[in-house]
């Protein structure tokens, strides 16, 4: 890494001028993704046998492929990690093995072959050889995401040859700030990390309130199970959010900025802080950056992991070492925020997205979108779909064009692998039925429909999933992460997932039904923060697009997905049994009986199972019937 | 600056930087609390002070925004008793019933508002909240207001705060050990609304929060003063008092004050007018 500062705008200009006429933008590139989801598949071990291999070559051999192998951030098709990507032809591998290195450098790499094996399978089986091609890919908008797994996360010179800091050059040589300030306000950008509150306007009130100092922070909290868009951004380009953070700090006028990465996520600290460091060395932070007089550096604030953590006014009482507990916020904290300071607070993607605006101009990015959502949104897309993973859509893309689309559609084919819901917002978001799969997705008609945009969680569910017991997990996941501060809160979604797991196990009532929506609507006026205000929504939801459902657990004490655990019976079908006795080997509770031989049956013993499911998860032939 | 808003239809004054609450309270108008106390910041953790807040501008828009915290304005409209408020209050009670079905406090709160007995799960019968939970011999009747740790951080020493998250949140010591910060001043105890926190005197000692102190004893008669000597050795650091404003109980101080009123009556009858310049020293008394 070179140590060079750049004391002027061309200084920079000049360097990426001879980065480029020295053909490393040309170079053939073997990208072997090394985010958290690809790692967590052994892609650490992969890029490690690829480096081996590669640096192994003879050098005769090596210099004339011109190749370099880069570690990137996340490719986004994280179910099937880990990813190789040989650039520039684009071939795409999929779950490569650290076996499967020496056949890719001696085949791919050195003979210019295409293994077919590890390619990507498209719906039909048929393989697909190129990135472009894939229908992951080919359906999505990547613009907040556009480095992402393109560079290598610890090169400034990646980032700088993909036109990085080329917008804070010309921000800092062609704009004030006040032309900043408009430029963010025209392109009608709203927050990603959840309210979706206009951006512009947040700028503007902290600007024009009173006191000299001001802080900037960039909340990289991240708190809803499943979801990793700001990780994947945070790991994969983390000059993007400096470079965000500078042009907003210069348009602020403010001169310190924080970025909260939660302690769960050590990649991206480790990320952020190399890409501080470089950038500081490169005299991108800190005084006087790029001889503009504008001063202005980052600190990284780690976060203990709490959810609650993810709320503003929290956020800002853990950044000053205080307990992250909200306070109410009827003086905002573009008023006084951060040790009682006028403060900006705005999410990973928000920044990001700063920087794409500045490149190409407001009107370019209100191109994208609807009327009164601009721009594009990551989501992070889990549950019961082919590809799980990190896709980037224009908002206003309907929910079916994205399951369906770069989703890859359903897992599971067949009755019980049918589209059932999808909850979008993360835990204190809403689950929406098939009738509403045409639904815009934008701020407003997710809210409307009774769910949020949230920080972009989505969790598709098919029909083996009971929505009651949905319900309850959230609401166990909320009351869990409650900060317990105020009574509505803290004692209100205890009581509902009272309710709500009494009506699981097959003891609710058809008057806690009407509870439910009464106690929920107490705790939605009453809370204190957008954590409790929201927190009933994933029961109110469900109650009101699948109430059959609750009656079926009330009435009929029936659990139609088969999950609740109180309600549901295992049985074995004789007739499909074979006695191969995989079950009985399975079962933790000595609950079947039967020995095994082949033509013989087993049976299950009702009292002593423990309903764990682990006997159907084994059956071969399916004889495991739940009723 | 001052100005006039409306509080249930009747014109209140109210001034820059004053909150609803106090402006009611002024103007006559009750608003249950029970996590306000002048002693410390307002908090808005309690939820009761809920009241319907609009403006003519905001074109029909209300909001439920808690009393104590929310700054008053001119040309503000608030309801204190409107029906979103009342449905909040009712079940903010209710809840707290749940939570402390033996508090008299919240058992004649919610009285007031309608709820005689919790609709929802009372939190002693369910086991798995027993667990692990040390056994108290008194029943649990922490609302969790904050105003103990609160009180504690601002008044004396910040020595016991709230630990752990959601329903399993609770006033608690620096690892459920006696607080080494703790200087005994029952601040925390007096505060609380429930009579939560429990402290027991025995003579020369005191004990809160499992730690004794020993009482300053005075210095003529040897009765104890109702200060622990940790909290006098505090107070007299803080409020940078003499360390002997401690040293004698009430009724020896009265007995000096009055000897030397005594002593200055026998001067002015011998003659001598003018106060001595030196410091009178007490005298001696015999216990």
């Amino acid at each position: 890494m070179q140590a060079t500062s750049y004391q002027t705008v061309d200084d920079l200009r000049a360097h990426v001028g001879k980065l480029r006429s020295s053909g490393e933008a040309d170079r053939r590139r073997l990208l072997c993704c090394c985010g958290t989801g690809c790692i967590a598949s052994g892609a650490a071990p992969v890029a490690e046998a690829l480096h081996k291999a590669l640096a192994e070559l003879p050098a005769d051999k090596r210099a004339p492929l011109n190749l370099v192998m880069k570690r990137t951030g996340c490719h986004g098709l994280c179910q099937k990690g880990p990813l190789v990507v040989l650039m520039p032809e684009g071939t795409f591998y999929t779950s490569v093995k650290p076996k499967d290195v020496p056949e890719i450098v001696s085949r791919s790499v050195l003979g210019g072959e295409v293994i077919e094996r590890l390619l990507y399978r498209d719906a039909s089986g048929k393989p697909v050889q190129k990135y472009s091609a894939i229908d992951f890919y080919a359906k999505q908008t990547r613009v907040a995401m556009r480095n992402v797994g393109q560079i290598d996360p610890a090169s400034l010179d990646d980032y700088l040859l993909r036109d990085g800091y080329q917008a804070l050059c010309k921000v800092l040589t062609t704009m004030t700030p006040e032309q900043v300030m408009q430029t963010v306000e025209k392109a009608k950008l709203r927050g990603r990390g959840g309210g979706g509150f206009d951006a512009g306007r947040k700028w503007r009130s902290c600007k024009s309130a009173k006191g000299e100092l001001r802080y900037i922070i960039c909340n990289g909290d991240e708190g809803d199970p499943g979801a990793f868009m700001d990780c994947s951004i945070m790991e994969g380009d983390p000059h993007g959010v400096i470079e965000g953070m500078i042009i907003g700090a210069y348009a602020l006028e403010c001169h310190e900025g924080y970025i909260y990465v939660r302690q769960e996520y050590p990649l991206a600290v480790k990320h952020l802080q190399r890409a501080l460091g470089d950038a500081r060395a490169a005299g991108l932070l800190g005084e006087n950056i790029l001889g503009s007089g504008f001063s202005f550096d980052i600190t990284i604030a780690r976060g203990g992991g709490a959810f609650v953590c993810g709320e503003s006014s929290a956020l800002m009482r853990s950044v000053e070492g205080k307990v992250g507990e909200p306070r109410a916020k009827y003086v905002h904290a573009t008023d006084k925020g951060l040790w009682d300071r006028p403060t900006v607070l705005n999410n990973v993607e928000t920044w990001v997205n700063v920087v794409r605006i500045m490149e190409r101009g407001a009107d370019w990015f209100c191109g994208m979108g609807t009327e009164r959502s601009k721009g594009t949104k990551a989501f992070s897309l889990t549950g019961k779909v082919k590809h799980t993973g990190i896709v980037e859509v224009e908002m206003g893309t309907t929910l079916r064009q994205i399951i369906f689309g770069p989703g890859g559609g359903m897992l599971v084919e067949g009755e019980g692998g049918r589209f059932k819901a999808v909850q979008t917002g993360g835990p204190s978001g809403g689950c929406l039925p098939e009738s509403l799969l045409d639904l815009s997705v934008d701020f407003d008609s997710l809210t409307k429909a009774g769910s949020m945009m949230g920080s972009g969680g989505m969790i598709v569910m098919d029909h083996r999933t009971c929505m009651v017991d949905v319900a309850r997990y959230f609401l166990h996941f909320l009351t869990d992460e409650s900060c317990g501060k105020c009574v509505p809160c803290r004692e209100g979604l205890w009581q509902l997932d009272r309710i709500v797991s009494r009506i699981c196990e097959g003891k609710g009532a058809e008057a806690d039904l009407d509870k439910i929506e009464d106690l929920s609507k107490a705790i939605e006026l009453g809370s204190l923060c957008a954590l409790g205000k929201s927190g009933p929504t994933p029961v109110l939801s469900t109650l009101r697009y699948f109430r059959d459902e609750y009656l079926a657990h009330i009435k009929d004490h029936r659990c139609p997905a088969g999950v609740c655990k109180a309600l549901i019976t295992y049985s074995i079908d004789k007739a499909l049994c074979d006695g191969c006795g995989a079950c009985l080997a399975a079962c933790a509770s000595s609950a079947i009986l039967g020995t095994p031989k082949k033509g013989d049956s087993f049976e299950i013993n009702t009292l002593k199972c423990d309903r764990c499911g682990a006997c159907a998860a084994v059956c071969k032939r399916g004889a495991i019937a739940i009723s | 600056m001052s100005f006039s808003m409306m509080i249930n239809g009747k014109r209140v004054e109210a001034h820059d930087g004053e909150l609803v609450l106090a402006a009611a309270r002024r103007a006559g108008i009750h608003i249950p609390t029970l996590c306000e106390h002048e002693a410390v910041e307002p908090f808005g953790s309690c939820r009761l002070c809920m009241v319907e807040v609009t403006k003519e501008a905001w074109k029909g828009w209300k909001g439920l925004m808690t009393a104590c915290l929310y700054p008053a304005a001119p040309d503000l409209i608030v309801e204190t008793e409107s029906e979103r408020v009342l449905h909040v209050r009712r079940n903010v009670l209710d809840l707290l019933l749940a939570r402390c079905p033996d508090s008299k406090l919240i058992q004649r709160l919610a009285a007031e508002h309608g709820v005689h007995r919790t609709t929802f799960t009372p939190r002693d019968s369910e086991p798995s909240r027993r667990e692990g939970e040390r056994a108290l011999a008194a029943p649990d009747l922490c609302i969790l207001c904050g105003l103990c740790t609160r009180v504690c951080e601002t008044a004396a020493t910040a020595a016991i705060c709230t630990v752990k998250r959601g329903h399993a949140r609770e006033v608690g010591t620096p690892w459920g050990t006696p607080p080494p910060d703790c200087i005994g001043c029952l601040a925390c105890a007096h505060i609380c609304p429930t009579g939560h926190i429990v402290f027991v005197e025995t003579g020369f000692d005191r004990t809160i929060w499992e730690r004794t102190f020993a009482l300053v004893r005075c210095k003529d008669c040897g009765r104890p003063l109702p200060v622990t000597v940790e909290q006098a050795a505090f107070l007299a650091k803080r409020q940078q008092l003499d360390p002997s404003y401690f040293e004698r109980c009430e009724a020896c101080q009265r007995q000096s004050t009055a000897q030397v009123f005594g002593r200055m009556a026998r001067w002015n009858r011998l003659g001598l007018v003018q106060e001595p310049s030196a410091p009178v020293k007490p005298v001696e008394v015999k216990p």
